[in-house]
């Protein structure tokens, strides 16, 4: 039968422009443009592109430009082309549709429904080129009162091991095998910089990256790949992620082809063959089950450091967040279902899961109505685009957020959700040598560093607008908030008055 | 709580601007109100005339072991519901309406009355809470859910009078020249909007604290959404009441002084930690760690009072004014100088209190008591608010 | 039994928590390489992170996550074993005179576990292997459903009967069988071959150790030939190769 898949794209070549350079040929992994020698013009191979933009960007001449392919729909507002597409698809191969990057669906995006206070009159803005300003913040658990010598300044009660944190903004987790080696690189080093932290994933820890431990928090998932006590000690905190954002309630499944021979060393399994992390934990079946791993690690780690518990926002977020702080999890993570994948059934990405702004909202609310908030962190993650995210998410009630996408797009990643097939031609979610050699870790770690010091300008601006001249006194600041284009429920979830109220 | 047609504290947030005073005498003695009235007066144009007010300490010897309530009822049903309420849950020694007099610009006073009441000792003994836990959680009932009644204030040996008007027509109104106190502080209120109704005058007070309070702070819903977390229910939306939320969570519940406690409230800075030799910066590290969300932000000048003595507080980047002088052993506050010089012309060492400096003025007695105590806090155990036993009211969210 | 001649450091457990237990243990194995736990009371995480060179002798009740993360060195245990026994063990000897409870070896990437009588559900689960860690679990009775679900590396040796589900979605190691088991019960993927002589040979010395391990106790030893043994294997290293289309 014929094969119905049409392309998502069309690139166009601008006869007058192009100066026949090839470079779009050589750059594109994916053997979308060729050279047709008889006409001496380049040709592309439509079905093949998947508008990752490489050629648009290398190109000397701004000669490409990619279009939507131009095909219109049969204006069924069910059955779109896209809808189509997938059957086409799925009765080609058999295969359970997957995908990358973040839910692409128009969801509501309850940031952009959010909008931030100023001072005016009544008690003033502070100029933050002026005036100190103070965006440092402390992760993990905490006693609510603390016992001191007031006249000797001792601190008798022992303080858990925190996290020290420059700015309320941390990398996220992205595995090595996920993301080349050299993007996590460029992670580490921009953390290092910046006094953050990043996350290596749930795919061990290369030995070029203990260079940055003291940056690092290493994860335990579900196969537990390449954990053991040193890997656990060597880290400044360790992630148990039980769920992810992007695919709440199923494992993980890096194919054989991507794990090479150094993927395979950090592993720590056989090269060639499918690294599949279990769905759940299997030894966590309960939440007093978490207990037992959060302390397993403790006890490993000789207490420490702090152990985070990383969950997708589902529905019944508020109970598992108080049961996770109820389990000893010292930094609670949640990420929402806009979050970003190296590879997802992309009906599981885009169907699964609640958004991030209402789960923190509720979360955050039902710690303190259960006199718990004070003791623990809360980390909030999946889709924080902008500074103004991170503002409102702090003052929803985040004493942080997780940024992975928006990192990688600071080095080059243009959206396309085709990580899963390891061809990335910007050389971050892939393997092949040629392409990752394409991303130099330092300039990268520049580029990361660049954009978070810039939003850290913007969150003090912000704060100063507001006239707050630390961070802690807009975490929870809930009055810092109005509601725009939001019904009366959302309002309630989110504890933001209407603007105008 | 008062019925009222206009929006009011607790039902919106009213931002104001203020002037404060205060005055105390360390040795004990007391004097009556004329100084602090004209120190209060004299600062006439910070005020709009939207709210006035007094709190006096040593004011009721006679009855130093009782909790002294003052309470505003706004109808003759307000006083008989909170009187039966009171008689379940207190036993009263003395009850008497608190003597006014006629003012011209004062438009409708509330009815109000003052209580001389102990806690009825086997309800007391029941609800598992201590002697001030229990009527702070008495009071916050009779706030928030009688209509028509608010507890001014509830300490020992001292009272808050306080309504709408110009706090020299206040004071004038309530006749505290007739009081004698070793302490007295004031205020005098600029609300941006109407609120009309008396409960909503300063100062606020809980229990033995008073705070009088100038500017808004910018922290406002962190510091409330953290002492909800242990019992507070921040009804009035004022930022004064979440700065005496704080006072009494960090000093009666934390066990801090109060000097501490307002250390916390505007803690060193990043910059200045880093800077520390290393064990004073774990010190102020693990503070600002556990207390961060009891940092207040944004300006404002506070006047704490106390039954050990005034405290005053000036946020961290000394955005508000506040000016101390002595003479002898009397301390004199207020927002602007000319107020102290009104009273004490020849007042000494006249200075502007630091910015997230707490100036600390206790009685002598207390100065003596404190420095043979340990200078450890000592923690009221880890969760004393939660107890849903005896007769301690629910908390209003359930009702 | 494990022969040895070593002066041993007693610690009394008791109803001890955990905390206080590991902080003892710890203590104990940092000061003498010979630690023996008397009247242990189910606290957990004992043996956690042990390093080589360390043996660990555990009287009474181990509790949950005995030997997670182990490192090396020998922990043996005198009476019956909890849930999740060498939870991402790397390395190290677990030998238990008696059974042991669910998920042992969960993700277990080094080392080797006996348990002398039977197991609880899912032991073995996502064991894998590498390079030269190839981790073994030999069971000298029957086992729960689910052994050696995920298995993705490593060796269990099942002397008993297996219950439903066995193997499902494994996708490397191997699993030796005494028993035969029919056709329905092999997993869409599996395969079961009968053994050779590699096998064999393999099997000869993790019986050994079996029977030597548990000579002095009452049960009978286990044939140590191999002979008669099956092996269950999958078909694919890449079991979800053509499940997923982009």
């Amino acid at each position: 039968m014929l094969d119905y898949i049409l392309p998502k794209y069309k690139v166009r070549h601008d006869a007058i422009d192009c100066v026949m350079c090839k470079k779009c040929v050589r750059e594109c992994s994916y053997g979308v443009n060729k050279v047709d020698d008889e006409r001496n013009v380049i040709v592309s191979d439509n079905l093949k592109c998947v508008n990752c933009q490489r050629c648009v960007v290398v190109c000397p001449t701004q000669a490409i430009t990619i279009t939507d392919w131009p095909q219109v729909a049969t204006g069924s507002s069910s059955w779109t082309q896209s809808a189509m597409q997938d059957i086409a698809k799925q009765s080609q191969t058999g295969g359970v549709l997957l995908s990358s990057m973040g839910n692409p669906k128009p969801y509501p995006v309850f940031w952009d429904h959010l909008v931030l206070n100023a001072s005016q009159v009544t008690n003033p803005s502070i100029d933050p080129l002026r005036e100190p300003m103070e965006t440092r913040v402390f992760l993990g658990s905490r006693p609510n009162m603390l016992k001191v010598n007031e006249r000797k300044h001792k601190v008798i009660t022992k303080l858990p091991p925190q996290l020290k944190l420059n700015m309320p903004v941390m990398f996220s987790a992205m595995s090595f095998g996920s993301v080349s080696l050299n993007t996590q690189k460029a992670l580490a080093i921009a953390a290092k910089n910046l006094g953050t932290f990043f996350n290596v994933g749930e795919g061990g820890l290369h030995k070029d990256l203990e260079a940055y431990s003291e940056n690092t928090i290493v994860q335990v998932a579900s196969g537990r790949f390449g954990v053991d006590p040193h890997y656990l000690n060597t880290a400044k905190a360790i992630e148990i992620k039980i769920g992810q954002g992007a695919k709440p309630g199923i494992g993980g499944h890096l194919p054989g082809e991507k794990i090479n021979a150094k993927v395979s060393q950090t592993r720590m399994i056989p090269q060639g063959t499918d690294a599949i992390s279990p769905a759940p934990h299997h030894d966590i079946y309960s939440i007093e089950d978490l207990r037992q791993l959060v302390y397993s690690i403790k006890e490993a780690t000789l207490y420490r450091k702090p152990i985070a518990v990383k969950v997708a926002a589902v529905n019944n977020i508020a109970a598992i967040a108080s049961g996770m702080a109820r389990a000893g999890a010292d930094i609670i993570v949640i990420d929402g279902f806009r979050g970003g994948t190296g590879a997802a059934p992309k009906r599981i990405r885009d169907n699964v899961g609640i958004p991030i702004e209402l789960a923190l909202a509720s979360v955050d609310q039902r710690l303190r109505d259960e006199g718990i908030r004070s003791t623990v962190s809360l980390v909030a993650g999946g889709t924080v685009r902008s500074s103004a995210d991170v503002v409102k998410a702090i003052a929803l009630g985040a004493d942080a957020v997780y940024i992975a996408s928006a990192a990688l797009i600071a080095i080059g990643c243009h959206q396309c959700q085709d990580c899963s097939s390891g061809m990335c031609n910007w050389g971050i979610a892939t393997q092949k040598p040629e392409l990752t050699k394409r991303l130099d870790p330092q300039s990268a770690a520049q580029r990361i560093e660049n954009m978070v010091r810039a939003w850290n300008k913007e969150i003090e601006e912000m704060m100063g607008g507001m006239g707050i001249n630390a961070i802690d006194s807009l975490r929870g600041n809930r009055l810092m908030l109005r509601g725009i284009g939001l019904n009366e429920k959302e309002l309630e979830i989110l504890g933001v008055k209407y603007a105008g109220e | 709580m008062f019925k009222h047609k206009g929006p009011k504290e607790g039902e919106v947030r009213i931002p104001s601007g203020c002037a404060i005073s205060g005055i105390m005498d360390k040795s004990g003695a007391r004097h009556d109100g004329g100084d602090i009235l004209r120190s209060i007066a004299l600062m006439h144009d910070r005020g709009n005339g939207l709210g006035g007010g007094f709190a006096a300490y040593g004011i009721y010897p006679e009855y130093r072991d009782l909790y002294a309530f003052h309470i505003m009822y706004e109808s003759d049903e307000a006083r008989r519901a909170t009187e039966e309420y009171l008689d379940i849950y207190f036993m009263s020694e003395k009850q008497e309406r608190i003597p006014t007099e006629s003012i011209e610009s004062i438009k409708n006073p509330p009815d109000i009355w003052r209580y001389f009441v102990a806690p009825h000792p086997m309800r007391l003994n029941m609800s598992g809470m201590d002697e001030a836990e229990y009527t702070m959680q008495h009071v916050f009932h009779i706030n928030a859910r009688i209509d028509g009644a608010f507890v001014a204030s509830s300490g020992k040996n001292m009272g808050a009078f306080k309504g709408v008007g110009y706090p020299e027509d206040i004071g004038e109104f309530y006749r505290i020249q007739d009081y004698k106190a070793w302490a007295w502080t004031a205020h005098g209120r600029f609300p941006t909007n109407t609120p009309g109704w008396w409960g909503g005058a300063h100062p606020f007070t809980l229990l033995n604290w008073s705070v009088v309070h100038n500017g808004e702070i910018s922290s406002y819903d962190a510091n409330r959404r953290y002492v909800e977390q242990f019992g507070y229910d921040c009804e009035l939306q004022t930022d004064t009441e979440v700065i005496t939320y704080l006072f009494d969570f960090l000093s009666r519940h934390c066990g801090f002084s109060q000097e501490m406690a307002a250390h916390i409230m505007t803690a060193p800075s990043w910059e200045d930690i880093d800077n520390m030799p290393e064990e004073l910066a774990a010190y102020e590290t693990a503070l600002r760690v556990v207390y961060s969300s009891a940092l207040v932000n944004g300006p404002f000048s506070v006047i704490l009072g106390s039954d050990e003595g005034l405290l005053a507080l000036n946020d961290r980047l000394k955005l508000r004014a506040l000016m101390v002088a002595e003479k002898g052993s009397m301390v004199y506050l207020a927002s602007e100088q000319a107020a102290i010089e009104v009273v004490c012309p020849d007042a000494e060492n006249v200075r502007s209190i630091g910015g997230g400096e707490p100036f600390v003025i206790q009685l002598d007695e207390v100065v003596k008591r404190k420095s043979g105590e340990s200078s450890e806090n000592i923690p009221a155990k880890e969760k004393p608010f939660k107890h849903e036993v005896g007769v301690q009211p629910r908390s209003r969210k359930d009702m | 039994m494990l022969e040895s001649n070593e002066v041993f450091e007693t610690v009394d457990l008791g109803t001890s928590h955990f905390t206080e237990a590991n902080e003892a243990v710890r203590a104990a194995l940092d000061r003498s390489d010979n630690v023996r736990l008397v009247d242990t009371e189910g606290q957990r995480y004992l043996g956690c992170a042990m390093r080589s060179g360390k043996k660990l002798e555990i009287h009474g009740t181990p509790g949950n996550d005995m030997a997670c993360f182990m490192d090396g060195g020998t922990i043996e245990v005198f009476g019956n074993s909890q849930d999740q026994i060498g939870n991402t063990m790397n390395d190290g000897l677990i030998v238990v005179h008696g059974r042991c409870g669910d998920a042992a070896g969960y993700g277990m990437r080094g080392g080797s576990i006996y348990i002398r009588d039977d197991c609880g559900w899912r032991v073995g689960i996502n064991m894998k292997q590498y390079e030269d860690k190839k981790p073994v679990i030999v069971i000298g009775g029957d086992a729960g459903s689910f052994l050696g679900e995920y298995m993705a590396g490593g060796v269990i040796v099942l002397l008993g009967k297996p219950e439903r589900y066995l193997a499902t979605g494994m996708h490397g190691g191997v699993i030796y069988l005494k028993n035969r088991i029919d056709s329905d019960s092999v997993a869409p993927g599996l395969m079961v071959e009968e053994v050779d002589e590699a096998d064999k040979e393999f099997l000869n010395e993790v019986l050994s150790n079996y029977n030597h391990f548990f000579a002095g106790d009452t049960n009978e030893g286990a044939p140590v030939t191999g002979d008669g043994f099956y092996k269950l294997i999958p078909e694919s290293s890449r079991p979800y190769a053509s499940m997923y289309a982009s």
